[in-house]
């Protein structure tokens, strides 16, 4: 967590880190009027190392780094109560998804192994057609290298039938990967651009 | 005499503490005495019924009513037993509520004491005889004191009713501070644009008489027939000739002068007018900066005039008004800011108000509505609007709220976001007061629309560094520091009461609280009454308010008026002082101490000078009763005997307990 004692304005706000949560989340920051909602109706405040109304305030601020840096962004469930509540009909959720993408772009994100992690989810997503959570568990420990990360837990969710050695094969695998092939087309071509 | 005595319970206000049976029973022993009871309600109608009943079952003549304070019900019980047949002197009320049940929560010596106040009460009324009011007439025009937009609308709407309206008006011109923004808020509209064509109107109408440049000197009287003495300032120019043309002020040598109208923005010639749309729109001359009133050279205007309106031997004027009501719309001040040396305490040229900065932006303003910095004219790119200074600020004896910093700084910054599309601004602020119509969506907007940036917490400090001011606040909901670099610093000053506001008060015999706001009658019931009949407020004399509710309040003292004009005469109050000749011994003190002017020498067919108190005119205060040696004076219905009758039953009294 980069701690913020103080600011100078207008040097210390990043007006352009606004705007691109703006354009790519689609929602208008200046709408948050600070009530607290969100922070109030989040599940995951007790981890997080600013609540989500103060993300807000940081980006109404230009606080690109201290935003892009935190915790709280990748500690997010994504579980939409923040949206839900907001007076102000802002899809914080979104924002915060939005946060998450631009620091993967610009290389800040602050929780080690979380990237692998997303990766790791998707390419299993990719290659089922789902997530396929053996596999997932085991691609993922060896990567990180803390194999026996959790392996405590094995043997209860074995009991229960909940690490199938062979992954569902659900139909339309194909279409899945396809959205994958259209995304990467998309990307690239936007990168040649 | 036979008396009825009826203790009120009030719910539990009074039930609660103060045993009202036993007051009740203990009420029949006392002389005179036939009837006692307490009840629920006495004031609701079903109480005043039973009073009613009880005068014609038990053929009373008195009643005492032992309940609220008389400021609360003593008009409607004294019309009760009126309607019972009964004189409404017949009638005395101890309070028991206020001065007893409220106090304490000990029902023992509540009672106790209410038993005490009722005998008292009882006492009293044994000496009470019926008195009978006069009529007098209603001099049907009312003064208008303040000619800002209260005071217009007040004037217009009692003109536009078809009465005679004196206005007085303390500046050169009327307008008052809303002449001097340059748009409002929420709606943005040109503050000139709304109020011009009232300012005209008043100059037009042909029931309004306007006293520019004048103040009130003393008032005498009392509602329906007030005589108020006008000083018309020096303004060393013939009014009646003058025709604004400008040529002095084009001309005039003296441009040094403090420029009030601009907020000290800018300076003015010695011979002024306040501004193109000013009315009446006459020159005048501050003697403080004229060279021919301060040097005895010059006269240049005198050579330059071309109706030879100046005259420099101008001395001021006292004119007297007659008027029926007066409507007190003497508006409003800024908190002098300099308290604050945190700010700079006023010496930094780029700290400004708010109304300075309305100057600022205005068209009409010093410079001509391009927003610059007061020191190197430079174009501020940062600007920083600090809200509730000199409000919401005990240390400083200032806790109220101002209730239109908050709409109006959000007004100016997003002005200046228009006028300077690549300026930043700021606004620190405690909290966001924005309750009127529309009024909340304006602030939204300023946020929203026009990227204003606003920062919750106070500023701490300001000072300079390089071409800059450094802003250091906070941002409370980060917990962090915030330090602006800014430009051009505004300060929400906030709202006090108008200069010389308690000395008016004195002279219209108003009250006024702490901070010098004029009292209403009542907070809720009688927003615009005073405690002294025909004398009405309107507009930010009576508190801070935006323009709305100034508007709305003039327009309601304008009804009130109209409403009191309505009859043709007014019933004067019975309870006042005579004298009783033949002991008055002619020495002349209750006429050194009335305050009213109410007493007059008499002089008798023998020749022996005598007091004699003009009924209209004394308001009953009872201190010529108490300077008077033979004691010939009495006040009616509080004479001596009264109220010694009253010390005597409450000493004597056995004591209970």
């Amino acid at each position: 967590m980069a701690l913020l004692n103080s600011l100078r304005m207008p040097r210390d706000c990043d007006e352009s880190f606004i705007r691109q949560v703006e354009t790519k989340s689609r929602q208008q920051i200046s709408k948050c009027y600070q009530c607290g909602n969100c922070s109030a109706s989040c599940a995951y405040t007790y981890v997080y190392d600013y609540p989500v109304n103060q993300i807000m305030r940081l980006i109404q601020l230009g606080q690109k780094e201290v935003v892009l840096r935190s915790r709280s962004i990748w500690l997010c469930a994504d579980c939409q109560a923040c949206t839900t509540r907001c007076p102000c009909n802002i899809d914080i959720a979104r924002v915060m998804e939005t946060l998450r993408f631009l620091s993967v772009e610009e290389g800040t994100v602050s929780i080690k192994d979380i990237q692998l992690f997303y990766d790791e989810f998707l390419n299993s997503v990719k290659t089922f057609g789902r997530v396929f959570e053996t596999g997932l568990l085991a691609t993922y420990n060896l990567k990180a290298k803390k194999l026996f990360t959790d392996i405590d837990l094995a043997p209860k969710v074995l009991k229960k039938g909940k690490l199938p050695i062979i992954p569902h094969r659900i139909r339309g695998r194909k279409k899945v990967s396809d959205i994958f092939k259209r995304f990467e087309d998309y990307r690239n071509k936007k990168i040649l651009d | 005499m036979r008396i009825g005595v009826f203790i009120c319970k009030c719910g539990t206000n009074i039930a609660a503490t103060v045993d009202t049976e036993a007051v009740a029973r203990k009420a029949l022993e006392y002389p005179d005495v036939v009837y006692a009871t307490d009840y629920m309600y006495t004031c609701s109608e079903p109480g005043q019924d039973e009073i009613q009943q009880a005068i014609e079952e038990h053929d009373l003549q008195g009643v005492v009513v032992a309940a609220c304070s008389p400021r609360m019900h003593e008009v409607t019980f004294r019309r009760a037993v009126e309607k019972a047949g009964l004189n409404r002197y017949m009638f005395e009320q101890a309070n028991i509520r206020e001065h007893c049940s409220w106090i304490s929560k000990d029902t023992e010596a509540n009672t106790r004491k209410a038993i005490d106040l009722v005998r008292m009460s009882v006492e009293k009324l044994r000496f009470n005889h019926p008195l009978f009011s006069s009529q007098v007439p209603i001099n049907k025009r009312v003064l208008v004191i303040g000619g800002g937009i209260s005071g217009i609308q007040a004037a217009l709407d009692c003109a536009e009713g078809g009465l005679d309206v004196v206005m007085v008006e303390r500046e050169s011109t009327i307008g008052g501070k809303m002449a001097k923004l340059d748009k409002t808020f929420p709606t943005i509209d040109c503050s000139a644009c709304i109020l011009g064509p009232k300012m005209v109107d008043v100059a037009q109408h042909e029931n309004i008489h306007l006293y520019a440049y004048s103040e009130i000197e003393s008032v005498s009287g009392y509602m329906g027939n007030f005589k108020v003495d006008i000083r018309k300032k020096a303004t060393y120019v013939d009014w009646d000739a003058c025709t604004g043309c400008g040529l002095c002020t084009e001309k005039c040598p003296a441009k040094k002068s403090f420029d009030g109208f601009n907020e000290g923005l800018d300076t003015t010639t010695a011979i002024n007018i306040s501004f193109p749309q000013a009315i009446p729109k006459r020159a005048k001359i501050d003697p403080k900066y004229c060279w021919y009133l301060t040097k005895e050279k010059c006269k240049i205007c005198q050579k330059i005039c071309p109706v030879d309106a100046i005259r420099f031997d101008m001395k001021d004027e006292t004119v007297v008004e007659e008027v029926g009501a007066i409507i007190v719309a003497t508006g409003f001040d800024l908190v002098d800011h300099s308290v604050y040396g945190e700010y700079g305490g006023g010496h930094y040229p780029d700290v400004i108000t708010g109304l300075q900065f309305e100057r600022l932006v205005s068209a009409s303003g010093p410079y001509e509505g391009h927003i610059i910095r007061p020191s190197d004219g430079k174009e501020p790119k940062n600007i920083v609007f600090i809200a509730c200074v000199g409000s919401r600020d005990p240390s400083i004896g200032r806790p109220y709220c101002s209730g239109i910093c908050c709409m109006y700084i959000a007004k100016q910054a997003i002005l200046a976001r228009d006028h300077i599309p690549d300026s930043n601004c700021y606004v620190f602020y405690i909290d966001i007061r924005a309750p009127g119509k529309n009024y909340e969506e304006f602030v939204r907007r300023a946020q929203e629309d026009y990227g204003v940036q606003y920062i919750r917490g106070r500023v701490g400090k300001i000072y300079p560094q390089g071409e800059h001011l450094i802003v250091q606040g906070i941002d409370t909901l980060l917990g962090i520091q915030v330090e602006v670099e800014a430009d051009l610093v505004v300060l929400a000053t906030g709202v006090a009461a108008s200069v010389g506001a308690k000395e008016l008060a004195e002279k219209l015999r108003i009250s006024y609280d702490e901070y010098g706001f004029y009292m209403e009658s009542h907070p809720k019931l009688r927003p615009v009454e005073t405690n002294t009949a025909g004398v009405f407020l309107a507009g930010v004399c009576q508190g801070p308010k935006d323009i709305p509710a100034s508007v709305a309040q003039g327009s309601a003292a304008a009804a009130k008026t109209q409403i009191l004009f309505s009859r043709d005469t007014i019933e004067t109050d019975p309870q006042i002082a005579k004298v009783n000749e033949r002991m008055c011994i002619g020495c002349g003190k209750c006429i050194d101490v009335c305050p009213f002017g109410s007493i007059q020498w008499k002089t008798l067919r023998d020749g022996s000078q005598k007091a004699e108190v003009l009924d209209t005119v004394c308001q009953g205060c009872g201190l010529c009763n108490a300077t008077c040696p033979p004691k010939a004076i009495q006040l009616q219905h509080c004479t001596d005997d009264q109220i010694l009758a009253e010390i005597e039953v409450l000493c004597a009294g056995e004591r209970h307990g």
